[in-house]
Parts: structure tokens; C-alpha cells; sequence
């Protein structure tokens, strides 16, 4: 049974991956879903990333003072935000708030029998609605991650220097002495792909709702699981690898 | 056209081995009671979903076994008329109606405006055409539903039971636009439902299903003067017969009933098929009798005869007659 899922879903994404190219482009519809992923998930992103900035800043702040290296603060602000809390918080979000609102609006759109009514009139709604919207995620998985970094690491930087006494200079020259730019693309790189996963599970999720309105709370429940599940394996693996490959 | 079709969810057989022929150009019903697979059948027929075994043969080519390239265009060929409507929610009605003319054909605005008026008019909706699907009722929902499934002009149009969720004023009216429209297009209608009123009053044809499989189809009359037990209960709303609450009843029930000795009843008169508007003749309609004369069956009294106590057994010539030397 699970594995007949896995199938399924397996199947679509691969189908999607190769409508995606086919003509008439589906510009419009990718540009309209872009916006609407940003206008959902902008505001409760920059709403989470900017206290966990803050948290992360005290509790390392407050540990490294103890062994009074209090001027390596900012590099704990590039393992901690940029390597890893920057792509999870963006992972939840993408998953949470994005790909909850796909899969509702497909699973709506299926119980309607809209999708049914799409292929009827010889349209193929992978084509139409899926990859769009799984391209949508892509896209704006790595900007959302790029507002989680500048957010987390501004309010990490205000609270070391204006609440614990740090000095401005110390946190930047410690922040550049760790961090490096393939830092930055692997986190992207993580963004990118979870944005794919979250608009995929969505995607599948919404088009086998199934039972009425209670069939799509159901895939809208699943959607969210599935998919920090599956966000937070890819996390692990992507981190393992980079770890062994680029820094060892 | 079907032929030996078998569908079935798992280890749960919905029907099997379905055999018929939609007659070109009539309207024809598939009547059932709810759960034997009315809807399914007719997804399965445009190829939503497929069957396990059997044909569907259209010009010639297996529906049910082409590949998906093939698939999507003999979808062409069909209107489809889904239960709610099925309307684009984003899309107000008129962008509704003109989808499949802007995904399909070449034409410019224009000529999509004067297509999608067109149809809008034969529907009735004059008026409405900039309103969202969600700010109408359920019976306007399915009348830009089927202008929707007109304007590419199929040449078959399934509805998927167009009276259900409506009261039955609205019925009466979408039954009329149904026959006007057939009368005008002259495609295959294929209906499926379990109204029967519907049933009786507007098909050429009607199909019974019923324990997975197609009981019987042919011909209105034919099935409306049958004595076969589940065609008899079902066409005539009645407690007793072999159709229970959970889909069959069992022997000892139907042993009991006949002990109990329920008589079905005489049949009820068969009533006046529904004419198109404006004293139009439909091209594939048959004299009404036609069957009953030629099979020798002689109809319950009071057959044919409308609300205004016209006999259409001597109506229908005398309209027909007119239409001959261009009266009407």
C-alpha cells in the first residue's frame, strides 16, 4: 500500500518534470501561483527567522561568554543561521504555509470535479496547474531562504551588539573568519529542493483528494506531514554530504 | 459502441461486462439506483478512467485502450456536463465558456465572443455572463456547464445526472433545455440519473443498471411497458421488488414479500415523450407507439396523453404532417 503511494507519486513528479517543458508555457499561471507563494509565506517567515535570530544569539552568546570568547559570537551566526536553521525554517514554511494552500486549492479543485472537467476538454493538468506551481515553490523556496538569513542574521547582530554588550566589529570579523561562500549555495541548494519536494507532495496530495470537503482537510493535514518529513530527510542528507565533500 | 466493459476498485466489482450501442443523434438514459457505478461508467467513458476489460468504440478507434495522445484528442468529440457545473472558479462565466474555444481553436476575440453569446443565449443566461460560479445557484452552475460543453461542438454530450440538487421547477426547465438542445445539435446524449421523471419523460432510450451489471437498454417504450421485476420497481418508484436499501435484498426478504403476496400493480400509462419547444420536431425522434405497434404490446390506458389531455398517438402525425407541407 505505501509503496504503491510512493509509486504514485513517484510517477507524477517524473510526468511533471516532463510537461514542463511542453509548449504553450504556462508563463502566466507560473507568474500569478510565484506571487501568490510570496504573498502567503513572506510575513510569517521574517515573523519566525527574526526571533529565532535573537534566541540563537543568546543562547550561544551567553555560553561563549562563560569561556570568554565572546568575540567568536558571529561565527555561530553561520553554522547556526546560514548552514542550517536558515533552510528548515524556510523548509516548515514552504511546506506549512505554501504547500498547504496548493494542496487545498487542488483538492478543492478536484472535488469540484474541475480537474476531471480540465482533461475533458483534452488538457492535461499537470501541464496546467502542477508544474507551474511545483516551478512557483522552486523559485521562491531560495529567495524565502535569502529573507530567513537576512532576518536571522540582522536581529543575531542586534541583540549581540545593543543587549549583550558585544562589539560590532568583533561579530563581522568572526562571522567572515567562518564563513564561506559555498555556505551560501548549499543552503540555496537545500532551499531549491525543498521548494520542489513541498510543491510536489502538494501537488499529489491535492489532485488524490478524495470524500468531499473533509477528503481535502485530510490531504491538507497529510501535505504538512508528509512533507517536513520528507524536508527534513532531504536536510539531514544534503548537510552530510556537504560536510564530507566540501569542508572535510 | 460499449462493448464488454468491466470496471472494478480493487477486489470491489462495480460492473461487468457492459454491453451498448448510444444510437447516433438520440437521447438516451442510464437510470440506476445510487452507488451502482453511473458516474463511474460515464468517467470511464471519456476515458478518466479505465476499465479492466472491454472496448469503447468511437469512429472506429478503442477508447479504452488508445494511447494517451489519442486519448486526449477523441476527448474532443465529447461535451461533458459534471454535476456541480465543474466551472473554472477563478473564471467568471464567460471565460468559463470561452476556455475551450481560446485553449482549442485559432479564433480571435471576436469570433469567440459571438460563439460564447451564442451559447449563453441558448442556455439562458443572457445577462449573467460576468458573475463568478460562486455567486450563482446550483441550476445556473449547470447550465454554464453545459454551454461550456457546447462550444467546441460535440458530437456526444454526457450529462452526469443534470437534475440532481435541483427542485423540480429547475428540473423541468433543464429537461426542456436539454431536448430543445438536441433537437438544434442533433449529437449523442448520453444522460445518467436517478430521477425518474427524467427517465420516463425526455430519452429515446433508456438503460437500468442494477446489480453490477446493465439489467436491460433499448427503447423508452420498451422499457416502460416491461414486466421485468427490477426494471418495473425501479421505473415505477415502488417499495416492493428485488431493489432494497443496501442495493439488493437478500432471498428470504423477496420470499417473504411474495408469501406476503404484494402485487406490483398494473402498470401506469406511459407518458407523452417531452417535445422540443415551439412545436420543433427532433430529427431522430420516432413516432410515439412505434415500438409497442411493432412488438404488439399494447400500452396501459391513458398512455400518451399530456397534461392537456392531447393523445399524442394522434398528435405526433397531425405535427409531423404539419412540418411536411412547411405549416409549422
Amino acid at each position: 500500500m505505501v509503496m504503491v503511494e510512493v509509486g504514485r507519486f513517484v510517477a507524477m513528479a517524473l510526468d511533471t518534470v516532463r510537461v514542463a517543458g511542453r509548449r504553450p508555457y504556462q508563463g502566466r499561471e507560473f507568474v500569478r501561483q510565484a506571487w501568490f507563494v510570496v504573498s502567503v509565506s513572506a510575513l510569517p517567515t521574517a515573523l519566525v527567522a527574526v526571533p529565532f535570530g535573537a534566541v540563537l544569539a543568546m543562547q550561544t552568546g551567553n555560553l561563549i561568554r562563560q569561556f570568554g570568547a565572546q568575540s567568536f559570537t558571529g561565527a555561530t551566526a553561520v553554522l547556526g543561521i546560514v548552514r542550517e536553521a536558515a533552510p528548515v525554517v524556510t523548509a516548515l514554511m514552504i511546506a506549512g504555509v505554501a504547500g498547504s494552500a496548493i494542496c487545498a486549492d487542488l483538492g478543492a479543485r478536484k472535488i469540484r470535479e474541475e480537474i476531471d472537467a480540465l482533461e475533458v476538454l483534452g488538457l492535461d493538468p499537470l501541464h496546467r496547474l502542477v508544474a507551474p506551481r511545483v516551478a512557483a515553490c522552486a523559485v521562491v523556496a531560495p529567495l524565502l531562504n535569502g529573507l530567513v538569513m537576512t532576518a536571522g542574521l540582522s536581529a543575531g547582530y542586534l541583540f549581540n551588539v545593543v543587549a549583550q554588550g558585544g562589539t560590532p566589529g568583533a561579530y563581522l570579523q568572526s562571522f567572515n573568519t567562518l564563513a564561506q561562500l559555498s555556505d551560501l549555495w548549499v543552503s540555496e541548494i537545500k532551499a531549491l529542493v525543498f521548494g520542489v519536494t513541498a510543491g510536489l507532495v502538494a501537488a499529489y496530495k491535492g489532485l488524490s483528494a478524495a470524500g468531499g470537503p473533509k477528503g481535502v482537510g485530510q490531504a491538507v493535514n497529510q501535505t504538512v506531514v508528509f512533507a517536513s518529513m520528507l524536508l527534513f530527510a532531504e536536510n539531514f542528507l544534503i548537510s552530510a554530504v556537504y560536510n564530507r565533500l566540501v569542508l572535510s | 459502441m460499449v462493448d464488454g466493459l468491466t470496471k472494478s476498485f480493487g477486489r470491489q466489482v462495480i460492473w461487468e461486462d457492459v454491453s451498448l450501442t448510444l444510437p447516433a443523434g438520440e437521447i438516451s438514459v442510464l437510470l440506476g439506483p445510487s452507488g451502482t457505478g453511473k458516474s463511474v461508467f460515464l468517467k470511464t467513458m471519456v476515458g478518466l478512467l479505465r476499465p479492466d476489460r472491454g472496448h469503447i468504440w468511437i469512429d472506429g478507434f478503442d477508447l479504452a485502450n488508445c494511447a494517451e495522445a489519442k486519448l486526449y484528442e477523441l476527448r474532443r468529440l465529447f461535451g461533458v456536463l459534471f454535476q456541480d457545473g465543474a466551472l473554472f472558479g477563478s473564471l467568471n462565466l464567460y471565460d468559463n465558456i470561452a476556455f475551450p474555444l481560446r485553449e482549442h481553436t485559432k479564433k480571435n476575440e471576436a469570433q469567440v465572443r459571438q460563439i460564447v453569446m451564442e451559447k449563453v443565449e441558448l442556455v439562458g443566461l443572457l445577462g449573467a455572463e460576468t458573475k463568478l460560479p460562486g455567486e450563482i445557484s446550483g441550476g445556473m452552475r449547470k447550465r454554464a456547464g453545459l454551454a461550456r460543453a457546447l462550444v467546441l461542438d460535440p458530437e456526444i454530450i454526457l450529462f452526469d445526472e443534470p437534475d440532481s440538487g435541483l427542485d423540480p421547477v429547475r428540473t423541468a426547465i433543464l429537461n426542456q433545455l436539454i431536448v430543445d438542445i438536441n433537437a438544434e445539435i442533433e449529437a449523442t446524449f448520453l444522460i445518467v440519473t436517478h430521477d425518474i421523471n427524467t427517465a420516463r419523460t425526455v430519452p429515446d432510450n433508456i438503460g437500468l443498471m442494477f446489480r453490477r451489471e446493465l439489467v436491460m437498454f433499448g427503447s423508452r417504450e420498451m422499457l416502460l411497458s416491461s414486466d421485468e421485476p427490477v426494471v418495473r420497481q425501479f421505473l415505477n418508484a415502488r417499495k416492493h421488488g428485488p431493489i432494497g436499501m443496501s442495493e439488493e435484498k437478500d432471498l428470504s426478504e423477496l420470499e417473504a414479500e411474495a408469501e406476503a403476496g404484494y402485487d406490483p400493480g398494473p402498470l401506469p400509462p406511459i407518458p407523452p415523450q417531452l417535445m422540443p419547444s415551439g412545436n420543433k420536431l427532433r430529427r431522430t425522434q420516432r413516432a410515439p407507439g412505434t415500438w409497442l405497434a411493432a412488438n404488439g404490446v399494447i400500452p396501459p390506458q391513458g398512455s400518451f396523453v399530456d397534461e392537456r389531455g392531447r393523445n399524442w398517438l394522434e398528435e405526433y402525425p397531425r405535427l409531423l404532417n404539419a412540418h411536411l407541407h412547411g405549416i409549422v
